[in-house]
């Protein structure tokens, strides 16, 4: 049973799709712990499979018993004949905070569904069960094609539960995502082609085992430019995929028109795996001697990453709106975690940090997006100034928000200030400074953003005049909607997540030396720092 | 120029069609202000993504990978062809050789991305069908102008 568990991740949500779709339709109060209990049992399998890797390293799965070097009526398997699953240091945390965040929206938007029209409800529960099975395949999975799929699965989802809203802009944010998704899968198609043609195969590890085979053939694929226009490719399809800065178009619109328990899920998790994706693809697949010294392109990617940063904190400054602020703030910290897997540095520290920081963004995105759904919900907050006198009225939601808030500018106890840390040793060691820079200059940006939030939740609108004591008297002006606090199933997702980011930060001792074990990423003989 | 075709196209040639094939795909993409000619140029696209893992597995003076009937012995099946060489039981007749077949597997594979596509292309139809219900218009100018005109501020 505890070898199944890496496929069951993956196929415990689909079958619950499946279920849910069968018969949510008839019975609506069916799709609820259908959706709880297969994202659970994929957090339980997350879990004892991260436990598995912690005391005996990577784990390996074949799907449909082609186990690589099984031997079948005396033929050995090669490596790359059945899909394989593989769990290691890499993705293992990942995919519990993968679990833990799906279960927790999947908690959170009970009320909401059952709020808006029930017509509609198990239609969300089948996308959003495929999605989770797209993001746990995405990051699982040990084939480049297979990875293809798995990117189409979880995009085509999102597509669908974007559109799904009420609103028209949602469903022209949806329209323009489905074209640049599917440019970016096509360019990552078109990378794999060039990988396969060379190599042979489509198995990750086989492809890096073929890539610096030491004989002449295997020097000679090393060398060939076919797998420089293979990593090429795959990378701007990811870079798509994940809102790299000029790519980023169509995610502002698409997370902030579209209903909150679907925003909450797509902008912590999406742009996560696809960065994660990136980070298998050098280490696993192409090697990061391959990248950092035969095709050192690190400087570029890194100004790249520093122009993103800023572009991303600048945005996110001239925002009224709290979803959009907080959506340009996602494309800042995609230029973190571009920036440090690419800074170079030979004790691989922007490298750890980034993947470190992968797990941070998203229990502190989520924490926001989970915040800003409430507010949306319950108070009608929808611009910065909508949140007038917010910590009087609702002092519970706005303690969660202020973790969230604290973790995205970095200070100590949470994990936001770790992986900042982390990111900047890589760009000191490397001697990417302006990479420093950009993380400094970020940071005070949202410092400046967060405390003007603040400022106008704590004072309101005009310090001069209020003190906190005359806001009663002001909100009649204000919405319709009387600010009052959500139910426990909106508020406990939230303190978890809080409790979560503030635990990941304290714990990030051993959480950083856990992930330092992949296979790959410190090399044996470490290169000569610079 | 004559020597740029022999050299450089001739040989290429297939991977000179999908690339300009692929190049009209985007440029309906990016050009194009209707939605529908904007997803006619994404499945060009995709479909020239096709045409080339076609065009992968393509040998000279291969044949279709099915395997003749006296080497289809009891382990060696259409896929098996190209390793078909350990089989060591198959004396009496001829060993395929995996030169005498073109390769399967992008083949296979394609079978799995043209249902993709088609899923992208349902779902990308399906939006615009609600976009037209919305705005009244596939045309991508008239919906920006009525989105700016603030009707749809949410």
């Amino acid at each position: 049973m505890i070898d199944q568990f890496p496929v069951i991740i993956v196929l415990s949500p689909m079958f619950g799709a499946l279920l849910v779709g069968l018969f949510g339709a008839r019975n609506h109060s069916v799709c609820f712990p259908v959706a709880i209990g297969a994202l659970t049992i994929s957090l339980i399998g997350a879990v004892v499979t991260a436990k598995r890797v912690f005391t005996t390293g990577p784990v390996d799965y074949f799907l449909g018993g082609w186990d690589a070097g099984k031997i079948v009526e005396g033929v050995e398997i090669p490596l790359g004949f059945g899909i394989q699953l593989r769990v290691d240091h890499l993705n293992a945390l990942l995919l519990v905070v993968i679990a833990i965040a799906v279960l927790l929206v999947s908690i959170f938007a009970i009320r909401r569904q059952s709020e808006q029209d029930t017509e509609k409800t198990h239609y969300f529960y089948a996308l959003f069960l495929m999605l989770s099975t797209g993001l746990f395949g995405m990051t699982i999975t040990a084939d480049a094609f297979n990875l293809f799929v798995l990117v189409e699965v979880s995009s085509l989802t999102s597509y669908g539960l974007i559109a799904m809203g009420s609103s028209p802009r949602g469903t022209h944010a949806a329209f323009n995502y489905v074209i640049m998704g599917t440019v970016g899968a096509s360019f990552y198609l078109l990378g794999v082609g060039y990988l396969y043609m060379k190599t042979g195969t489509l198995n990750m590890i086989a492809i890096h085992d073929i890539l610096h085979m030491n004989n002449e053939v295997g020097n000679a694929i090393f060398d060939s430019r076919s797998i420089t226009v293979a990593f090429i490719l795959i990378l701007i399809g990811m870079w798509i995929k994940m809102a790299f800065f000029p790519l980023h178009g169509w995610l502002p619109n698409a997370y902030s028109y579209c209903p909150s328990s679907t925003s909450c899920v797509l902008a912590p998790l999406m742009t996560k795996v696809s960065v994660y994706v990136m980070i298998r693809m050098m280490v696993t697949v192409f090697g990061l001697d391959w990248v950092f010294q035969h095709f050192d392109w690190s400087n570029v990617v890194v100004w790249l990453a520093v122009i993103a940063i800023l572009a991303g904190s600048a945005f996110a400054l001239a925002q009224n709106q709290l979803k959009k602020m907080l959506c340009y703030l996602i494309v800042a910290e995609v230029g973190y975690m571009v920036g440090g897997a690419w800074v170079a540095d030979s004790g691989r520290w922007g490298l750890t940090g980034s993947l470190y920081h992968i797990l941070a963004d998203a229990l502190m995105t989520l924490c926001l997006f989970l915040t800003a759904g409430i507010l949306t919900r319950r108070a009608g907050v929808k611009n910065l100034t909508d949140l007038d006198g917010m910590f009087k009225k609702m002092p519970l939601t706005m303690t969660g928000f202020i973790v969230g808030a604290l973790g995205m500018i970095g200070v100590p106890p949470t994990c936001g200030f770790f992986s900042k840390f982390y990111l900047i040793r890589g760009g000191i060691d490397s001697g990417h400074w302006e990479f420093v820079v950009a993380l400094l200059i970020s940071s005070l940006v949202n410092a400046v953003l967060f405390f003007r939030i603040f400022e106008i939740a704590f004072f309101g609108k005009k310090p001069a005049e209020g003190h906190g004591h005359h806001h009663d008297e002001d909100d009649t002006a204000a919405d319709a909607i009387v600010p009052t606090e959500p139910g426990l199933r909106s508020l406990a997702p939230l303190w978890i997540t809080a409790a979560l980011i503030v635990a990941l930060g304290l714990m990030n001792g051993s959480v950083v030396e856990f992930i330092r074990q992949t296979p790959g990423l410190i090399l044996e003989s470490p290169v000569k720092a610079n | 120029m004559r020597e740029f075709i022999e050299n450089f196209v001739q040989p290429h040639f297939n991977y000179w069609a999908y690339v300009i094939i692929m190049m009209i795909g985007l440029w309906a993409l990016i050009a194009k202000r209707n939605l529908i000619k904007k997803l006619i140029g994404m499945s060009i696209f995709q479909t020239a993504i096709i045409l080339f893992y076609v065009s992968l597995g393509v040998k000279d003076g291969a044949t279709i990978p099915i395997a003749p009937h006296h080497v289809a012995g009891d382990h060696a099946d259409a896929h098996d062809s190209e390793h078909a060489e350990s089989h060591d039981d198959h004396k009496a007749h001829p060993k395929p050789v995996a030169d005498d077949y073109s390769n399967p597997l992008p083949h296979v594979l394609m079978l799995t991305a043209i249902v993709v596509g088609v899923a992208t292309l349902g779902v990308a139809l399906a939006v615009s069908q609600s976009l037209f219900k919305d705005f009244g218009t596939l045309e991508e100018d008239e919906i920006l102008e009525q989105i700016k005109s603030g009707d749809y501020y949410d």
